[in-house]
């Protein structure tokens, strides 16, 4: 595909094909095209909501849904991913300055013990491209550094995550701590990992198990309207 | 001596001698046999499967389902060597729905090293390699990860890594500065163990030959 687009001069696309050439561009990874579709949109007087949804996040959709079925592998889910980031490193000051529509706020981090924040930091990525704000703890998180983020961000969300079989039960430990505060029904937690299940997820008490950050993204935004809208019904 | 590549691919298949089935990783063919040469296990029998399962630990408990059904009949009983694995305990909920015994501990690291002094280490940057994984470590590790392609995904997949230990089954120089190599390719301090068999040797001692048929 690579060898194709050698002569494509983006800034001679039309809106539409600019916006199927940076799918391309950010299925193959290609980062400094990425950042210069995103830079042609806005000049062309997109708004960086509608830039990140349409071009951004429409693209790596497909790279998602690609990962799901076999068709791509991690590394080129990666390489897709560093290209968004880029994308995304430009729309950010623009996203905050014009006041885009949030959906929801999340904490996330991986647990204690683990330092594999790959899956993590897909899921951060693709739900801030969902409209979410996200707090990114970091790796290595004690019970101490997600209940401190949790009183002072007060996200809707809860995300979880970890590689290791050794690791993953420590989120047990993170939802008893919530239980026995009486602070557990105050967010929807979310985990995440290669070794995890969705029966690993009912059995710790989580509200959902999300397979990879796609699943994620769309978990995130059921579970968030539903607690909006049973908000409504008690209020 | 089976091949790395076949162990990787193919696996090895029974030899068909032998009272009991140990179905193991490819990735411990060679120690396996190592030890029942060195103890005259007479009684075990070995068949591995594909050592790359390591790599994916959702195909392990499907393909150990097909080898018991294939060669249980054929055996006293079967001896499950492979520990977690990435199975999130799924493997030991399998093995007890089969009525099989495995081996404990979280993966071969643990084990090789001994499970108790593996997990009291509490070294969580460190990435290991096993005798098999050094020599397989692009099998394994480099092309998997796809960074005979892309490089600059290195820090990606090990920016939080501090050093990679090598666990040596054997003591091998050649083997050791190969997984130096490793360290360096990776961009990671090296550390040498050398553990021997670990657990694995009692694990395997423990699968004792069945009691001789009355007259």
């Amino acid at each position: 595909m690579a060898d194709q687009d050698d002569d494509i001069i983006l800034s001679e696309l039309s809106d539409e094909d600019l916006v199927a050439q940076m799918y391309d561009d950010l299925y193959d990874g290609m980062k400094e095209e990425i950042e210069e579709g995103v830079n042609i949109l806005i000049a062309r007087g997109w708004t960086p909501y509608r830039v990140l949804t349409e071009a951004l996040v429409g693209g790596m959709t497909i790279v998602g849904h690609d990962f799901r079925d076999g068709i791509l592998f991690v590394p080129e889910v990666l390489l897709a991913a560093n290209a968004m980031k880029g994308g995304m490193f430009i729309l950010k000051p623009l996203l905050i300055a014009t006041g885009a529509p949030r959906v929801g706020k999340m904490v996330i981090g991986t647990v204690k013990g683990d330092i594999h924040d790959i899956g993590k930091n897909l899921v951060g990525m693709m739900m801030e491209g969902a409209g979410f704000e996200v707090i990114d703890l970091g790796i290595n998180n004690s019970v101490e550094s997600y209940m401190g983020a949790l009183e002072a961000e007060q996200p809707d969300i809860l995300g979880m995550s970890a590689l290791l079989t050794t690791t993953m039960p420590y989120m047990k430990v993170v939802i008893d701590t919530l239980v026995e505060k009486g602070v557990r029904d105050d967010y929807i937690v979310l985990v995440g990992g290669a070794p995890l299940n969705e029966e690993f997820g009912r059995a710790i008490g989580a509200d959902a198990y999300c397979r990879d950050a796609a699943v994620a993204v769309e978990t995130a935004k059921t579970l968030v309207a539903r607690k909006h809208n049973q908000g409504a019904v008690h209020a | 001596m089976i091949s790395d590549a076949r162990l990787s691919q193919d696996g090895l298949p029974p030899a068909g001698q032998g009272q009991i089935l140990l179905i193991a990783c490819g990735a411990l063919a060679r120690e396996i046999l190592a030890l029942k040469a060195a103890n005259n296990w007479s009684h075990l029998d070995l068949h591995c499967l594909p050592a790359i399962l390591h790599n994916h630990p959702d195909r392990i408990i499907p393909a150990l389902r097909e080898a018991v059904a294939k060669h249980g009949a054929d055996y006293h009983d079967i001896f499950v060597v492979y520990a977690d694995c990435g199975t999130g305990g799924l493997l030991q909920a399998a093995c007890d729905d089969m009525g099989l015994r495995m081996v404990a501990g979280p993966h071969c690291y643990a084990f090789f090293e001994g499970v108790d002094a593996f997990a009291a280490r509490d070294e969580i940057t460190a990435f290991y390699l096993t005798d098999f994984l050094v020599r397989q470590f692009d099998a394994f590790v480099w092309e998997p990860l796809g960074l005979h392609k892309h490089p600059a995904l290195r820090d990606m997949y090990f920016g939080n890594y501090e050093k990679l230990v090598y666990q040596a089954q054997t003591d091998d120089p050649a083997l050791t500065e190969k997984a130096q190599d490793c360290a360096a390719r990776l961009g990671l301090a090296f550390e040498r163990r050398l553990t021997g068999y670990g657990d694995l040797a009692t694990a395997l001692a423990s699968v004792t030959a069945p009691p001789p048929p009355s007259a």
